[in-house]
């Protein structure tokens, strides 16, 4: 008898969950399944008529190596630099934060508020105040004048000059370059840890791509048949600025909950044997902290790899200079009825997004297994 | 000694309040442009105090953004209310009636909360269009309510494995099925939970941007956060309006968060910190 209640429970509880899974099923994964597909067609405008003829691939190879997505592979390196000094400036903004006020200070409630009161607010909301505060003649640049000095005159926004360039035709190269590195710290790192096998065997690999790139094997590979530049783009400078003043205080927030999760015990034992407050910040907390700069990235990055309000709101939305996937599939898609090569956008923006999320989550599911047994 | 401590607390707070007045910096500018009637706003003037203060802009920013304040309100409140209920009933289902493969359904469930939403938004625009939901209220609801379900099941998910297996078990020796565990064991300590899943749905779709604009642009349902990049999207508007615009649209999340800020945070840390 009883197990037959139970049985019925265990149905119910099912049957309670089914809706949402179902809608999740159609909604995430059903639509990226059709989003995908779409990707592979010539699928242009809005008629209810319009036929899809598959192409395959054309669609990537358009937007990798067509004359005329340029504006694509330039919103992959505007979102290159973006997350890599987004996530800088707010690892070190946060961690900064979060140190001052361990320090036992007066007001921390207070200046904890300030520091995370941007992260309440909307992108479109502030978002509208930097676009002010940008203004070439106004806001940022006239700080000076109110001590007497000379306004800036930096472009911020409407700056289009590019710097830090470099050839579309050399990403294999870079590609090989950053392979190279990664190789040899993760070798250094066996070697450390006296796992010789390993070690050698990425050594190899390092050694491999290096000779590749010596022998002109990256060159062969022509991606386009011409040398088209990219870069940094300077009107960039200011949306990361106003992303990191939103999300700083986030990764405060998370460097906070770590340090108070530190056992007072162990700062204790650490004064009692003679160490200054520094050494304790070096030996003890920051090592501790290294999970949450983990967790920190993977958040930051995905968010950054998905921006778009900010930018939409402090530039435009079709604006080349700080194109980024985001914006650029929203006007592909939807002002320019472009839907197959919107979608192909989405999809390597999803790509980018689950590089990112999929190990954190496999791996979080894993530690959570090893905690349950 | 005494001396090299007093300058370190000097050197910290020192820190503090210039960080402190470069993060007031937009607020300050909102406040003092939105109290500026157009005659004042110049560039040259920017950072000044406004002479005389003029409230005039929030009436007509009141005037201009009272609908679009008030499809939020419609948008928000029900689909808050709805993913936090569904979010509490499957985070108590993924950690009081687990099953073979829960784990990884939550795992599949939790990835939807990370993906671009670029990625479904062609499909999710064509669906809304045949189903008659397109550009509506009631559309957006759906949306918000369907992609807000991973956040809340996870919130609710990790707050229900805090409470012990035995108070379910009593429940269970009592009588009580699944729901009558849920209504009488479950529900009324749920109480902290909702309070955080609730803060942070309605902050995340008060706020929300990439779904208004693509569902509802142009159809007199927008929320406001479209209505304000509309305005503040055109080159020859008078700053103060959308200033004034911008601290309405501002102040509903803001309040929530300068009041219940605890629980703000925790759902903030609840999306960083593990699955």
């Amino acid at each position: 008898m009883v197990g037959l209640k139970f049985n019925r429970d265990r149905l119910a509880a099912i049957v309670t969950l089914l809706p949402s899974v179902i809608l999740l099923a159609i909604f995430v994964y059903g639509f990226i399944f059709q989003t995908s597909y779409s990707s592979l067609t010539d699928w242009q405008g809005i008629a209810e008529t319009q036929v899809k003829n598959f192409i395959g691939l054309e669609n990537y190879k358009q937007l990798f190596t067509g004359l005329l997505d340029v504006r694509f592979r330039q919103s992959l390196v505007n979102t290159f630099f973006f997350t890599l000094f987004f996530i800088i400036g707010c690892i070190s903004l946060g961690l900064l934060f979060a140190v001052l006020l361990d320090q036992n200070i007066r007001f921390e409630g207070f200046f904890r508020l300030i520091f995370l009161y941007p992260m309440s607010l909307s992108f479109i909301v502030s978002g509208t105040v930097w676009r002010w505060l940008f203004n070439p003649m106004g806001g940022i640049n006239r700080l000076p004048t109110l001590i007497n000095l000379e306004p800036i005159t930096i472009k911020w926004l409407t700056d289009r000059s590019q710097v830090w360039q470099f050839s579309w035709l050399e990403l294999p190269k870079i590609f090989g370059l950053i392979l190279i590195i990664v190789m040899v710290i993760l070798a250094l790192r066996y070697k450390n840890q006296d796992k010789q096998w390993k070690a050698w065997l990425l050594a190899g690999i390092g050694a491999v791509t290096a000779i590749w790139i010596v022998t002109g094997g990256a060159d062969k590979i022509q991606i386009l048949s011409y040398p088209e530049k990219h870069g940094f783009n300077l009107a960039m400078v200011g949306i990361i600025i106003a992303a990191t003043w939103q999300m700083a205080g986030y990764v405060m927030a998370m460097y906070l909950a770590g340090i108070r999760g530190i056992p007072e015990e162990l700062r204790e034992a650490a004064r009692v044997d003679g160490a200054s407050e520094i050494e304790i910040y070096r030996q003890i907390i920051l090592p501790m902290l290294k999970p949450i700069t983990l967790s920190a990235m993977i958040v930051l990055g995905h968010i950054s790899l998905k921006i778009f309000d900010l930018i939409f709101v402090m530039t435009g939305p079709d604006n080349s200079s700080t194109d980024v996937p985001g914006t650029l599939m929203f006007v592909t898609s939807f002002r320019g009825n472009e839907f197959a090569k919107g979608a192909a956008i989405a999809t390597v923006m999803l790509i980018m997004v689950a590089m990112v999320i999929v190990p954190y989550l496999v791996n979080t599911l894993r530690s959570e297994k090893n905690y349950e047994q | 000694m005494n001396n090299n401590r007093f300058t370190n607390r000097l050197f910290t707070y020192t820190l503090l309040i210039f960080f402190m007045a470069i993060f007031l910096i937009p607020a300050y500018m909102v406040i003092i442009t939105s109290l500026k009637s157009p005659a004042q706003i110049s560039l040259a003037t920017a950072w000044d105090l406004p002479n005389p203060w003029n409230f005039e802009s929030f009436e007509v920013a009141w005037k201009a953004f009272a609908p679009f304040l008030l499809n939020s309100v419609y948008l928000v409140i029900p689909a808050t209310l709805l993913s936090s209920l569904l979010g509490s009933l499957n985070g108590y289902v993924l950690s009081k009636w687990k099953f073979k493969g829960s784990n990884i359904l939550f795992q599949l469930m939790l990835f939807g909360m990370f993906i671009p939403y670029q990625s479904i938004l062609i499909p999710l625009f064509q669906f809304l269009h045949q189903i008659g939901l397109y550009g509506n209220i009631p559309g957006l609801i759906v949306v918000h309510v369907v992609y807000g379900l991973p956040i809340t099941t996870l919130i609710f998910r990790n707050y229900y494995t805090e409470v012990p297996t035995e108070m379910i078990e009593a429940g269970s020796i009592d009588g009580a099925g699944f729901f009558g565990v849920y209504r009488h064991i479950v529900f009324p300590i749920s109480l902290p939970g909702f309070v955080v899943v609730i803060i942070w749905q309605f902050t995340q779709i008060w706020n929300e941007f990439l779904f208004a604009i693509t569902l509802t642009s142009g159809t007199g349902n927008e929320p406001i956060t479209v209505a304000i990049s509309n305005l503040a999207g055109g080159e020859a508007v008078n700053w103060n309006l959308p200033m004034a615009g911008s601290i309405l649209a501002a102040l509903p999340t803001l309040l929530v968060y300068l009041l219940l800020g605890r629980y703000f945070i925790r759902g903030l840390l609840a999306g960083s910190v593990k699955g």
